[in-house]
């Protein structure tokens, strides 16, 4: 055997990020029962399967992903959801708001109203009728300033709640995953990435990634100051008026709440120069539910939201 | 476009409540410009409507409801950092005595402590606290601002007592790396612009200190550890070990020792991430090979030479975060690499006293107290000294009916270089 010569490798960051997610993955599948990993379609639940499937391969996943579905999706995203489910080999499961607003537990909001806070309703329905006491999610704590002060094992009681005010001290390394029935744990392992960082290792892994993330032609319409979609679930109102323009999305949700902004990107790399130059934030320039209040995103990650 | 690859440097902040910390880290995110437009306005909206000026850059980090109507920091707020040179990920940790645990949080995993106090008032206990927390967690640079030199017209003989203060705390508590910076964060005063009130300060602003730092990963830990998290599955029948590398690189042919049952192997195969590799430095997950088929499990250790200690008796210094006093014959479960096991509390040795920066005799220890416990465990560790290896010296006490952590212990003596044991 050939001696390998020892010398001190320091990480890029990248390697160290991509490191320690896996370690995350790897860490919360031993100390739970029962994990799920919570799949949007968007880039950053798509880094994070990637990464599930490196930290487990060449075995499959050993947990099921989870689509909370709003019945308002972009149809690319869903067929990138099925294209990669099919490509893992995981068990999917769908979690509907219609579902939800079927059996009476949410108020419908109508045929255009946003469905986006609905979808905590069937998230904790889902977290509850599985027995899951983790659920892996992709959220980062560069999006938002209430995201910023979550830790990355999260911890949820009997009613899925978070509470700010009294979180687990989390030390070093030390993942601390156990639960007492009926309460579960979120899992971020994410959290240290910024957008720029999840784009420059999807461009370094060519992780796969729904169309929409890249420049197209799309009828739009400018409400609260966002480049909203037409489609079945948005209808331009009085005043507004549709527009053709190249666009991409920089974030995606529910398509009645998430926004385009314009861009003539198609490739990887001109997206990577995008935003590392942007000068609005993602959550800002993409999304209307944070913009209700100061701590919109508290509010509803107060009450079990992703 | 090129990938941007750089250096990653994690700070955590330290310090009082109320003497400016999420100031300072608010200032340094502003003039480097790192927050989008849309966060600058959230900021401004915010302070114009709680009347606190045009812009809080406290707000910057207190994201809370609560922390934004009470002027104070709760938890830890993680920002992410790039300047030119290096990438940072900054802690900003709360002041507040009741928060200690969160404090200790944020500086468990920081190369380096940025140390905020307002030259007015000195070093105060919870001051002491923090950076004795931060010297036991290992943390071996600190860049301190002296802040709020505004209040006290820019005196030089006010800035050089601080610097005083701050030098004798940290020989007594062994902490080498220092560089004191005079700052009002409020003005932006030598934070990232150099200023015109201190011509007689020639060192450099805080961005350049935490630029210029080379407080970087502990590179000292000798000896290879790979803590078990799980076994995979390989096709044809065979297993490979996953976990993650501290300690110096393990490498393909490495002579391994499985621990704690003692039996010797080799690794035959090693990948990372991105497929197999010849060798793994410290902070690669990975998945190892061995040439023995051993029963090898989650919470198990593979250790190349030096190697760490078995054993079920740990001598520890422990931040005790738990509302109740710790004494002997509590009960708790200790939570050490991927093993987790009983453990029952045998004796509460002593406590440092934070003020004096001077370890007593004691028999419990208070909320927020720090000190030396001895503890038995239900099934063996795989330990070594703290002071050299991070990973495998550092441990957490989780309640067993609650499953809170209500401790972090570091395995080992404090080693306060300058303290001196009070009989």
């Amino acid at each position: 055997m050939t001696t390998i010569e020892r010398r001190p490798t320091t990480l890029d960051h990248l390697e160290a990020l991509e490191s320690h997610a896996i370690y995350i993955l790897r860490e919360v599948v031993a100390e739970c029962e029962r994990p799920v990993l919570l799949f949007s379609g968007g880039k950053d639940s798509a880094v994070l399967l990637h990464l599930a499937v490196k930290a487990f391969a060449p075995g499959g996943l050993p947990f099921p992903v989870l689509h909370v579905d709003t019945g308002q999706n972009f149809p690319e995203v869903l067929d990138f959801r099925d294209e990669m489910v099919e490509r893992t080999g995981a068990r999917l499961i769908v979690a509907s708001v219609q579902d939800a607003i079927d059996r009476g537990l949410v108020a419908d909001p109508g045929p255009t109203g946003s469905r986006n806070r609905l979808q905590t309703t069937s998230l904790l329905g889902a977290i509850q009728e599985h027995g899951f006491d983790a659920a892996f999610g992709g959220a980062r704590r560069d999006e938002d300033k209430a995201r910023a002060k979550e830790r990355i094992l999260s911890f949820r009681d009997a009613f899925g709640q978070w509470d700010p005010r009294a979180q687990r001290p989390e030390l070093w390394q030390l993942y601390q995953g156990r639960v007492n029935h009926g309460e579960h744990l979120r899992a971020f392992p994410l959290s240290d990435w910024t957008e720029l960082d999840v784009w420059q290792y999807i461009a370094r892994d060519r992780v796969a990634l729904p169309s929409i993330y890249f420049a197209h032609h799309r009828d739009v319409l400018r409400r609260d100051g966002m480049w909203l979609a037409v489609n079945e679930f948005v209808a331009p109102r009085a005043g507004e008026a549709v527009e053709r323009r190249l666009v991409r999305y920089r974030t995606v949700g529910d398509a009645t709440c998430t926004g385009a902004v314009e861009s003539s990107a198609t490739t990887l790399d001109e997206v990577l120069a995008e935003v590392a130059t942007a000068t609005v934030s993602e959550r800002g320039a993409t999304r209307a539910d944070d913009r209700f209040s100061e701590t919109a995103m508290e509010d509803r990650k107060r009450e079990g939201y992703f | 476009m090129d990938l941007l690859t750089r250096d990653l440097l994690r700070v955590a902040t330290i310090g009082s409540v109320d003497d400016g910390k999420s100031t300072v880290i608010g200032r340094l995110l502003v003039d480097t410009r790192q927050l989008f437009d849309d966060q600058l306005e959230a900021v401004a909206h915010a302070s114009a409507r709680r009347g606190v000026g045009d812009l809080d850059l406290s707000f910057v980090t207190d994201g809370l409801r609560a922390e934004r109507e009470q002027g104070i920091t709760i938890d830890v707020a993680y920002r992410y950092a790039a300047t030119p040179t290096r990438k940072f990920i900054i802690a900003d940790c709360p002041g507040h005595v009741q928060y200690t645990r969160n404090m200790a949080t944020g500086a468990s995993t920081a190369d380096l402590a940025l140390m905020v106090l307002d030259v007015a008032r000195g070093l105060k206990e919870q001051t002491r606290r923090h950076l004795c927390i931060a010297a036991l967690l290992g943390v071996r640079a600190i860049v301190v601002a002296i802040n709020k030199m505004d209040t006290v017209r820019w005196s030089q003989s006010a800035y050089s007592a601080a610097v005083d203060e701050v030098a004798t705390a940290a020989r007594e508590l062994g902490i080498a790396d220092v560089t004191c910076v005079p700052t009002s964060a409020l003005l932006g005063d030598n934070v990232v612009a150099a200023s015109l009130h201190t011509p007689w300060y020639v060192g450099p602003t805080i961005l350049e200190a935490l630029e210029g730092s080379d407080a970087g990963a502990w590179d000292s830990a000798e000896g290879a550890r790979l803590p078990i998290q799980w076994v995979l599955r390989q096709p044809g029948g065979g297993r490979s070990y996953a976990g993650m590398v501290s300690g110096e690189p393990l490498a393909v042919g490495d002579r391994v020792t499985l621990l704690p049952a003692g039996i010797s192997t080799t690794v035959t195969a090693l990948r990372g991430p991105s497929g197999s590799r010849d060798a793994a430095p410290a902070g690669v997950a990975v998945d190892v090979e061995l040439a023995d088929d051993l029963d090898v499990s989650r919470g198990d250790l593979l250790a190349r030479e030096p190697l760490p200690t078995v054993t079920r008796e740990l001598r520890a210094t422990v931040c005790w975060f738990g509302d109740e006093p710790l004494r002997a014959g509590a009960r708790l479960r200790v939570k050490h690499t991927t093993r987790s096991t009983p453990a029952i509390v045998e004796s509460v040795e002593s406590r440092v006293d934070v003020e004096r920066l001077e370890i007593e005799p004691a028999d419990a220890l208070a909320t927020n107290d720090i000190g030396v416990v001895r503890l038995r465990t239900a099934d063996p560790l795989v330990v070594d000294d703290y002071a050299q290896h991070r990973v495998t010296g550092g441990f957490i006490l989780i309640d067993p009916v609650s499953n809170v952590t209500r401790a972090a212990g570091m395995v080992g003596d404090p080693g306060l270089a300058g303290a001196t044991a009070r009989p």
